[in-house]
């Protein structure tokens, strides 16, 4: 055995923040950034280190509380998915002119494919607009290495720094040694400076003149400058490549037998790009390929389209991942070599995600289409595990954290400019309603908006791997923390009519949406809390119902009205007997189907 | 040592578990390793892919057709995954019955075994252990596994060190993978 051990790109960069020194650490969970705070609790558990580590309830607030952190003169760091980036980008822009004390890492996890996000948004150009510089790592190792050049970078100019990993590094796994921890007494705390941290406009220009400042110089600070790889090589053509596009880069030289014939620079910091690599580059190659995900960041700041081959020459694709397949073909053509036949992947759509046997959303969504049928509403949703909700038809449309709430009332007040009627109802997760759901229902309110809101309550954030919510009571290191309930918050908000409900007891609870849907087209905003704990948050199983053997009696005719309506994925259709049978390794018991059977084929055995 | 397996199933059969396993035994063996996983809305019962590439690389990514085997724990991924395979690579599937026209195929039927052990989750491990010994023997020297029982199994003991049902669990479901497979 050795010193190195497996670690996963996020946890490597939760390692390398406890290594350099990080007091406090926050971040909302989002895939793929979720493992980092975890990462850091598990380090802060086992060493009893002093250090704050907590879930924040949106991004903004998680941003806040870190920059805050720094500017008392500690090492902090937040952590986030790329569209939570977006989320915090009002304070973003304002902590870029302010500047920082203490080292202020934001991470920012984008998503190239995109495999699990909305949009496949590159968090560079966010610092770009932001004008503070960014870091982009190819490999977890490289990503852990980051951390130190990246508090360096921040505390020698007094700068927030991102750090952007995407997917393939923050899921990607490699042996990584273990380095020593450093532990960074700071005691000075905030030093008052109205100019600078309570600026008003007049001194904004100022900021905004030293950030300028601080961005030429640190285009030319050496120690994140572009790397050439392949030192010995003398070419005319190049390629510039960052992120793991750089890691495939490597490995396709070494295949391609390119080493000794074509120079590889890879960025470490592309924004802002050093201005020496610019000046030399350009003046070195004729001809240079630009390899980067998702945007042209690196690209944008190479002044000469005559030499450039990149996404803006529409020589690189300018949308999707960067895969090495594609990569390989790239620089084949580039070095105009020949290269193997590529086998081509078979057109056999992978199976789609479905909501987990048994998960408490499914039983909800069948509950909303019965009592308030598609036909006469739409339906509005959000992001999380819910949004396969999808797949069950019971959601029209949804736009990003917290809209369900918003789009709801967009479309109530849209449906009565036009003298129409419909139904709406918004399905929004319990974590998501605490994210961005609170100020639309405020909204909703004020307005007289209506609709009917159910809030899926599985008391955790499941998608991304059962962090607590603001209602669970617990904290990142798992320590009790006070706990703030759903229904007290939509009460003070001003809803007159709030009910909880167990969508496990299907009839009782299409019955509460009926009573729902009927207040809300005559009185005013209904609020469902559909509460049910999810079946793979560990923390919950003391609170389920007990399960029983599901059977399907001769009456099945296979009509499929289950297999479609319901999408159990432990309800499987039998081609052959062409009835609906039990897949009993799935199978949680949960009885639900037993009331979605149009032939009252399906019960307890 | 240059060793790509591309492992697939669908999201809640372990295929992250054994992905690290390997990953480990890698470690164990003093190999560099880099994995590559399927996190987020792709795990919801969807199918779930992983990389493993033991040696000198720096991508975490297998390009296709040059995966020198793949661990395949749904029957259905062959025809999804099999163009990542390199020309005469192995191919280790868990499925009720030899799928048709595949020689270099090497099959288990992981799902009924696990069942009838009463342990629903050992799939991944059964498969696992049958690749130990169906690689290297039916091949005849022909292929090699960075990695043998007893890597796996030091790895499974360190892992699982104060969980012994578990680990108990685990080291049967690879043994009866062994087994069944020679």
């Amino acid at each position: 055995m050795n010193n190195r051990i497996l670690m996963m790109g996020n946890e490597a960069i939760a390692r390398g923040l406890v290594e350099e020194g990080c007091s406090l650490a926050t971040s909302y969970p989002g895939t793929p950034a979720s493992e980092i705070l975890p990462g850091i609790a598990k380090w802060k558990s086992e060493l009893s280190l002093p250090l704050h580590v907590q879930w924040a309830v949106n991004e903004k607030i998680a941003f806040e509380i870190a920059y805050a952190g720094s500017i008392a003169g500690l090492r902090t760091a937040v952590s986030m998915k790329q569209v939570g980036l977006s989320v915090a980008s009002d304070p973003l822009m304002s902590a870029a002119y302010m500047g920082v004390k203490g080292g202020f890492i934001i991470i920012s996890a984008d998503d190239p494919g995109p495999h699990s996000s909305q949009t496949e948004q590159d968090s560079r150009l966010m610092a770009m607009f932001a004008k503070v510089p960014v870091l982009d790592p190819s490999t977890p190792r490289e990503a852990k290495e980051c951390i130190a050049l990246a508090y360096e970078l921040s505390e020698a100019f007094e700068i927030p720094v991102l750090l952007r990993p995407t997917t393939r590094v923050c899921h990607a796994s490699q042996d990584i040694a273990l380095g020593e921890i450093h532990t960074i007494n700071r005691e000075r705390g905030f030093q008052k400076e109205p100019a600078r941290w309570a600026a008003t406009p007049k001194f904004r220009y100022l900021l905004h003149r030293a950030l300028n400042d601080k961005l030429a110089a640190i285009a030319g600070w050496q120690k994140t400058a572009p790397r050439l790889l392949n030192p010995d090589v003398t070419s005319t053509k190049a390629i510039v490549t960052s992120g793991v596009a750089a890691a495939h880069t490597r490995d396709i030289m070494g295949d391609l037998e390119l080493w000794e014939k074509v120079a590889v620079y890879q960025v470490i910091q592309p924004y802002p790009l050093h201005t020496g690599f610019i000046s030399m580059l350009l003046k070195t190659y004729n001809e240079i390929l630009v390899l980067e995900e998702t945007t042209g960041v690196i690209e944008m700041q190479l002044a000469r389209r005559d030499k450039i081959r990149g996404k803006m020459a529409s020589a690189v694709p300018e949308a999707g991942e960067l895969l090495p397949e594609v990569i390989e073909q790239l620089i084949a053509d580039f070095a105009q070599v020949t290269r193997r036949p590529l086998p081509a992947p078979p057109a056999v759509p992978g199976r789609r995600p479905s909501l987990c046997p048994g998960c408490p959303h499914r039983a909800s969504f069948f509950a909303i289409k019965k009592a308030i049928p598609h036909s006469t509403s739409i339906y509005a949703s959000d992001i999380g595990c819910y949004t396969l909700g999808l797949n069950l038809g019971a959601i029209d449309t949804f736009l990003c954290m917290g809209a369900s709430i918003s789009e709801a009332a967009g479309f109530y007040h849209a449906y009565r400019q036009m003298n129409k009627e419909t139904n709406i109802v918004a399905t929004i997760g319990d974590s998501t309603f605490f994210h961005a759901g609170i100020p639309a229902l405020v909204d909703a309110v004020v307005q007289d908006a209506r609709f009917v809101l159910v809030i899926l309550d599985n008391s955790t954030t499941a998608m991304t791997g059962n962090q607590p919510t603001p209602a669970t009571g617990v904290g990142a290191c798992g320590d009790a923390t006070s706990k703030v309930a759903i229904e007290d918050i939509v009460k003070s908000c001003g809803v007159t009519f709030c009910e909880i409900g167990n969508p496990y007891l299907l009839p009782e609870f299409t019955d509460l949406l009926k009573k729902a849907n009927k207040h809300s087209t005559t009185e005013g905003l209904a609020v469902v809390i559909a509460r049910y704990p999810c079946l793979v948050d560990k923390r919950s199983k003391g609170s389920r119902l007990p399960g029983a053997p599901i059977t399907i009696s001769e009456e099945c005719d296979g009509c499929r009205y289950c297999v479609k309506e319901f999408e159990c994925p432990a309800l499987e259709f039998d081609e052959q007997t062409k009835k609906t049978h039990v897949n009993t390794l799935l199978c949680t018991g949960c009885g639900i189907c037993i009331h979605v059977c149009p032939k009252k084929a399906i019960g307890k055995g | 040592m240059r060793q790509q397996i591309l492992l697939s199933g669908v999201g809640g059969q372990g295929i992250l578990f054994i992905t690290r396993l390997l990953a480990e035994a890698a470690i164990y063996k003093g190999f560099p390793v880099l994995t590559s996983e399927t996190h987020g809305m792709a795990q919801r019962g969807g199918t779930v892919l992983s990389h493993l590439k033991v040696g000198p690389f720096t991508s975490p990514l297998i390009r296709p057709g040059q995966a020198d085997g793949l661990i395949l724990l749904k029957a259905e991924n062959l025809a999804r995954h099999r163009f990542f395979l390199k020309p005469g690579g192995w191919i280790v599937v868990n499925a009720p019955s030899r799928p048709e026209g595949a020689e270099d195929i090497y099959w288990i039927d992981a799902d009924t075994l696990a069942e009838q052990t009463g342990n629903h989750q050992s799939v991944n491990l059964i498969v696992l252990g049958c690749a130990l010994s169906r690689v290297e023997q039916q091949s005849k020297g022909q292929h090699s596994l960075f990695y043998s029982l007893n890597d796996v199994t030091a790895v499974l003991r360190q892992r699982l060190a104060q969980r012994e049902r578990l680990l108990n669990n685990a080291l049967h479901a690879l043994t009866l993978g062994a087994e069944e497979g020679k």
